[in-house]
C-alpha cells in the first residue's frame, strides 16, 4: 500500500485520501486564449515519471495537500 | 504469444517494407480490427501494424472480455449495440472459434436512487432498441441462484435492470481471429518494434520512426493503449486522457452454470464465470493515475470483500492469477475516435474500461474513416473536437467506474 505523509497527520495510508489530480499546466506552445482554456478545462499532460498533484485527506484533517509522485512505479516522492 | 499457440493460429508472418499506405501502431483488437475491415471491406491490404510486444499483449489480453451495450447515452448505446450484433456475426465472418456466450448481464441496484437509475437504464435502452428490462429480486434469484439478496445484511438487492443480450468472447482468439483474417489478405503484422516517434513533414505526420528504420505511410492510425498521451505528443496533438491501471482476477474453478454476468454500481465490482469456470472478478480502476502495472494485495483484499456480500460462495474459492491493465480514461467517459489537429494521423483512443466490447465496431468505422477520408456517422460523436465545439458525451455512470 501507498503511504503519503500529510502535513497535519503525518504518515497515513492512501485509503483515506481523494485523488484530486494533476495540477493543470497548459503548454507555453498554446498561445491562443481560447485553445488554452479547452486545454485547461479537458487536456491532461498524463505525466509518465514525476508529477505533481493535488490530493485530499478526506479519511483525516480533511485539507488538501500538494505532492509529488512518480507515475511510472506509482511511489510517493517524499521531499 | 507461445510456441502451442503459433501451432493452432495460420499467421503468416511477412519482411517489413519501408513504405504502406497505413501505417497502424498498436497491435491489439482496435489495430487488429481496423487492418482486418481494411483488408475484408474496402480493399487496402497495404497496411501495416506495428506492435511493440507481441498481439494482444496490452489491454486486449488484460480485460474482463465483457460485451453490453447497456449504456446511459442514446450515441453509446448505437455504437456498443452495433459492437455487439458484429460480434455475434463474427465467428462466421471469420472462420474463427472466439467463444462468443451470451449470458446476459444483470445490473444490481441497492438503494432507491440506484432503482430510478436502472428504470431509466431500462427506458432509454428499449427506446434505443437494446433489450434491457427491469428484473425483481425473485427474478435475480432465478437468474442467479448463488447470489444472496440481502448482500450478507448490508447490500440487500431491491432490483436490477437485465441486459439480456450481454456476452463474453474469449479475448486472446478475438485478436488471433482478426489478425489471422488480415494477414491471410496481406497485412502485415510487426511483432517486438516498437515504435519511437512518428515521421513529420511541417504539421502532417508521414510516418513513424522505428529501432530498425523509419516506415513511411499515407496515414498513420494510432491504436496505441496506455502511453498514448506520449505517443499523439509526437504529432503535438493534445489528449483529454488520464492513465489509470486497473486490477482483476480469477479464481479456480466453480461448478459450471454460473448463468449470468453480475454488475453493480455500487460495489463496483463485476464477476462472470470463463469457459474453463473460473470466476473473473474486477472492479473500477485504482483512483490515482499511473503508469505501473504493479498488482497490489490491497486491490484483492477489498474486491473480494465486496463480491462475496453479493456471491458467498466466492469465499470458499481461490485466487489463482491477479493481473493489471493500463485504461485511457478520457474526460467524459467516452472514447475518442478519428481526425486530429495533424493531417495523416488518426486516432482511436479513450478506452478506459470499455475497450473490448467495442473492438469490432471501431474496428470497421476507423477502417471506413481511413478509406473514405470521411468520419463514419457512427463515431462522428466521439471526435476529439467533440470539447472544443462543447459536445461532450458523459456517461460516467455506464462505465462500471467512479
Amino acid at each position: 500500500m501507498l503511504w503519503v505523509t500529510c502535513p497535519l497527520c503525518g504518515h497515513r495510508p492512501i485509503d483515506e485520501f481523494k485523488f484530486g489530480g494533476e495540477i493543470p499546466d497548459v503548454p507555453a506552445s498554446i498561445t491562443d486564449d481560447a485553445a488554452r482554456d479547452l486545454d485547461h478545462v479537458w487536456m491532461f499532460n498524463n505525466v509518465d515519471g514525476v508529477t505533481t498533484e493535488r490530493w485530499f485527506h478526506e479519511g483525516g484533517c480533511r485539507r488538501w495537500m500538494t505532492l509529488k509522485r512518480d507515475t511510472h512505479l506509482d511511489r510517493v516522492i517524499e521531499d | 504469444m507461445n510456441e502451442f499457440v503459433e501451432t493452432l493460429l495460420d499467421l503468416q508472418w511477412h519482411e517489413p517494407k519501408s513504405s504502406y499506405d497505413v501505417v497502424i501502431v498498436g497491435g491489439g483488437g482496435h489495430g487488429l480490427a481496423t487492418a482486418y475491415y481494411l483488408a475484408t471491406r474496402h480493399g487496402i491490404t497495404n497496411v501495416a501494424v506495428v506492435e511493440a510486444n507481441y498481439i494482444g499483449s496490452g489491454n486486449s489480453g488484460r480485460n474482463t472480455t465483457i460485451i453490453r451495450a447497456n449504456y446511459g447515452i442514446p450515441e453509446s448505446i448505437r455504437f456498443y449495440q452495433h459492437s455487439m450484433d458484429l460480434y455475434k456475426t463474427l465467428e462466421d465472418d471469420t472462420g474463427c472459434w472466439i467463444m462468443h456466450d451470451t449470458k446476459g448481464l444483470i445490473w444490481l441496484a441497492h438503494t432507491e436512487s440506484a432503482m430510478r437509475s436502472e428504470r431509466a437504464r431500462c427506458q432509454l435502452n428499449t427506446a434505443m432498441g437494446t433489450e434491457t428490462i427491469m428484473v425483481d429480486p425473485a427474478e435475480i434469484k432465478q437468474l442467479c441462484p448463488q447470489i444472496d439478496l440481502t448482500g450478507s445484511g448490508r447490500y440487500p438487492v431491491l432490483g436490477a435492470s437485465h441486459h439480456v443480450g450481454a456476452s463474453t468472447a474469449r479475448h486472446d482468439r478475438v485478436v488471433w481471429a482478426y489478425a489471422q483474417g488480415a494477414m491471410r489478405l496481406g497485412v502485415h503484422v510487426l511483432q517486438n518494434t516498437p515504435v519511437t516517434g512518428l515521421v513529420m513533414d511541417g504539421d502532417r505526420v508521414t510516418g513513424v520512426k522505428t529501432a530498425t528504420g523509419n516506415i513511411s505511410a499515407g496515414v498513420v492510425m494510432s491504436a496505441v493503449g496506455g502511453d498514448v498521451t506520449q505517443f499523439a505528443a509526437h504529432a503535438g496533438v493534445r489528449l483529454p486522457i488520464r492513465t489509470h491501471p486497473l486490477q482483476a482476477f480469477v479464481t479456480n474453478g466453480y461448478a459450471q452454470g454460473f448463468g449470468p454476468i453480475i454488475s453493480d454500481t455500487e460495489l463496483l465490482s463485476y464477476v462472470s464465470q470463463t469457459a474453463r469456470g473460473q470466476m473473473l472478478i474486477g472492479a473500477e480502476y485504482d483512483r490515482q493515475q499511473s503508469f505501473s502495472r504493479q498488482s497490489s494485495f490491497d486491490f484483492l483484499q477489498s474486491c473480494a470483500t465486496k463480491v462475496s456480500y453479493l456471491l458467498p460462495f466466492l469465499k470458499n474459492l481461490r485466487i489463482m492469477r491477479q493481473w493489471t491493465g493500463r485504461c485511457d480514461v478520457s474526460s467524459d467517459f467516452s472514447p475518442v475516435m478519428g481526425f486530429t489537429p495533424a493531417p495523416g494521423f488518426v486516432i482511436t483512443t479513450g478506452w478506459g474500461t470499455w475497450g473490448f466490447k467495442a473492438i469490432p465496431a471501431g474496428g470497421e468505422a476507423m477502417a471506413e474513416l481511413i478509406a473514405t477520408d470521411t468520419t463514419p456517422e457512427i463515431i462522428e460523436p466521439f471526435s476529439l473536437n467533440r470539447f472544443a465545439t462543447d459536445h461532450s458525451m458523459a456517461d460516467q455512470g455506464s462505465t462500471g467506474t467512479r
